[in-house]
């Protein structure tokens, strides 16, 4: 028996319905499945919605409907939208691990008491999820790093990484769509764009889909 | 008719802006669009772009040289004023900008106004709109020192002083609606919210607006990162407050204690620097209240600004004209 998700509301023209507050696969999976309900069935006056890791916005026109009948709406859809338990299309990424394409995993792998080539090995293995797009555009927020390489934010964001740096925080995961400072450790680089402003399709990944690393020969 | 805008000089935060684009925030990608959107849509009115697309002012104004083809070109937000070579335009206007000339706008005690040409701008479109989402330079772009704009299909325009809406009271209060993260702070701090002075900041950009006040710490900082609206109110672990603007991040991981009314996103985005204000806590059914009237006087509003008798309104009067509206985003009754 899962707990009944709360609604909060977001000004006049949004709400979110919260499905607990933990990063965590199941609770991911309700977001999505109510996600896919809405977009399937849209109640009137829907604008659009945003999946997070444990919460989804659900952007209304208040001079069409009212925040009482989104929510009902909402939590209607959620007694019945079942919780995708399929995997997820899985996206296999090319990653090179060669020394100016990783500045961080040297020091990765020393925090981690692994040598480079080990914490490279702990790295591949692993199996990633896209929970969430957030923050800017074409970050796709993945979990599945390795427990022995979670690692806390740096204190300060260094600036200067490319454009396909792939960088790690706990046990979050990204791929780099913008050349902007982070606090992420860079342990690798990968020529796959996640964000393709000029493509059909300019985001790569959908929320849900499983994302396996793979290095690069020579790299 | 072709024109060529020479760009001699332009604040950090000018860029090309249209009404925004929907449905991509489940990828990372805010609204964009005009801040100030009624000054925005009355821009758009008075000159017909024939796409829709502004030019979005505010620190440091714009000065711009007509390389070739005169234009008609509009100027409406706060109380920046326009000059031609030297000669006042005066606040919102409407005139023409002929080769050689040289055309500046001075920013006032206001942070955002919107020029507009009567042409095509040459901007790209990125997910179906020109809107520029400032932090990557998606979308129609930031307009640079250097920049030569170029437009197609190009009007003048009658010369008109334009009528601005009236100035808000400063003192009325801003309203919003607690939530959706208030339990991240002590039990007393939406008491505190909205019984406190808070002043608006002179820093601000696309993504957000600094809002000086007593300092209402979270009591935790373990939220995984939920999604964000235009108008939440976040405070970050130093209890630094910013009311996020049309360049919104879509997530975050710093709990928002309140979002404002979406009748009062726009009058706190323009509150010059400095200005004092309060918060009032509505309901969530008093703030859809308030947003139809809003929505109501600024629809009347821009159904009366421009002069009585100009071909605009003629046209619109014989009902060729539509889509003025449609430039507040689609926010008609």
């Amino acid at each position: 028996m899962t707990a009944g998700p709360l609604v909060r509301p977001v000004g006049d023209s949004a709400l979110l319905i919260d499905f607990g507050e933990r990063i965590d696969e199941a609770i991911n999976a309700r977001v999505v499945a109510l996600d896919r309900a809405l977009t399937a069935n849209p109640p009137p006056g829907l604008v659009e919605t945003v999946p997070a890791y444990c919460s989804l916005l659900i952007e209304y026109d208040p001079l069409v409907t009212t925040q009482a009948h989104v929510a009902a709406a909402a939590l209607a859809l959620t007694q019945t939208a079942v919780a995708d338990t399929a995997p997820g299309r899985e996206h296999l990424v090319p990653i090179s691990f060669a020394a100016a394409d990783a500045p961080d995993l040297a020091r990765v792998a020393e925090r981690a008491g692994l040598s480079p080539e080990a914490a490279i090995t702990d790295f591949l293995a692993a199996r990633y999820r896209v929970f969430m797009y957030g923050f800017a555009p074409g970050y796709a927020y993945m979990g599945g790093v390795p427990p022995a390489l979670h690692l806390p934010r740096k204190p300060v964001a260094e600036r200067g990484h490319p454009v396909g740096s792939v960088i790690i925080a706990g046990p979050q995961c990204l791929i780099t769509t913008l050349p902007m400072p982070t606090g992420w450790w860079v342990i690798g680089c990968t020529p796959l764009r996640v964000l393709d402003s000029c493509g059909e399709r300019p985001f790569r990944f959908d929320p849900g889909a499983r994302v396996r690393f793979e290095r690069m020969p020579g790299a | 008719m072709i024109a060529r805008l020479r760009i001699e000089a332009a604040g950090p935060l000018t860029t090309v802006q249209d009404a925004g684009r929907r449905g991509a925030m489940r990828f990372g990608v805010p609204r964009s669009g005009p801040i100030d959107r009624l000054a925005f849509a009355a821009a758009v009115a008075a000159a017909e772009p024939d796409d829709g697309t502004a030019i979005e002012l505010s620190h440091g104004g714009l000065t711009l040289t007509c390389l070739e083809g005169e234009i008609g070109f509009a100027l409406c937000g706060s109380d920046f004023a326009a000059e031609i070579d030297g000669r006042a335009l005066g606040g919102w206007c409407r005139a023409v900008v002929k080769p050689g000339q040289r055309l500046r706008v001075r920013q006032g005690a206001g942070n955002w106004a919107y020029l507009t040409f009567a042409g095509a701008l040459a901007a790209r479109e990125w997910l179906g709109s020109r809107a520029t989402h400032a932090l990557s330079g998606l979308g129609g772009g930031l307009i640079r020192a250097g920049d030569v704009l170029e437009l197609h299909a190009t009007r003048t325009l009658e010369a008109a002083a334009l009528q601005a809406p009236p100035e808000p009271s400063r003192t009325l209060p801003i309203g919003l609606v607690i939530g959706p993260q208030e339990r991240y702070f002590a039990v007393d701090a939406p008491e505190r919210l909205c019984s406190e002075t808070f002043i608006a900041s002179g820093t601000f950009d696309r993504m957000g607006r600094a809002l000086e006040g007593p300092p209402l710490l979270p009591v935790r900082l373990d939220m995984p990162s939920e999604p964000a609206l235009r108008g939440c109110l976040q405070i970050a672990g130093d209890g630094r407050m910013t009311m996020l603007s049309a360049d919104h991040q879509t997530t975050g991981g710093f709990p928002k204690i309140a979002t404002v009314i979406s009748a009062d996103i726009d009058r706190l985005s323009q509150l010059p620097a400095g200005t004092p204000f309060r918060f009032e806590a509505v309901s969530v059914d008093e703030a859809a209240a308030r947003l139809r009237r809003h929505t109501a006087a600024q629809t009347a509003f821009l159904h009366s600004f421009l002069p009585a008798g100009d071909l605009a309104v003629r046209l619109r009067e014989a009902n060729l004209v539509g889509g003025v509206i449609d430039a507040l985003g689609g926010e008609e009754p």
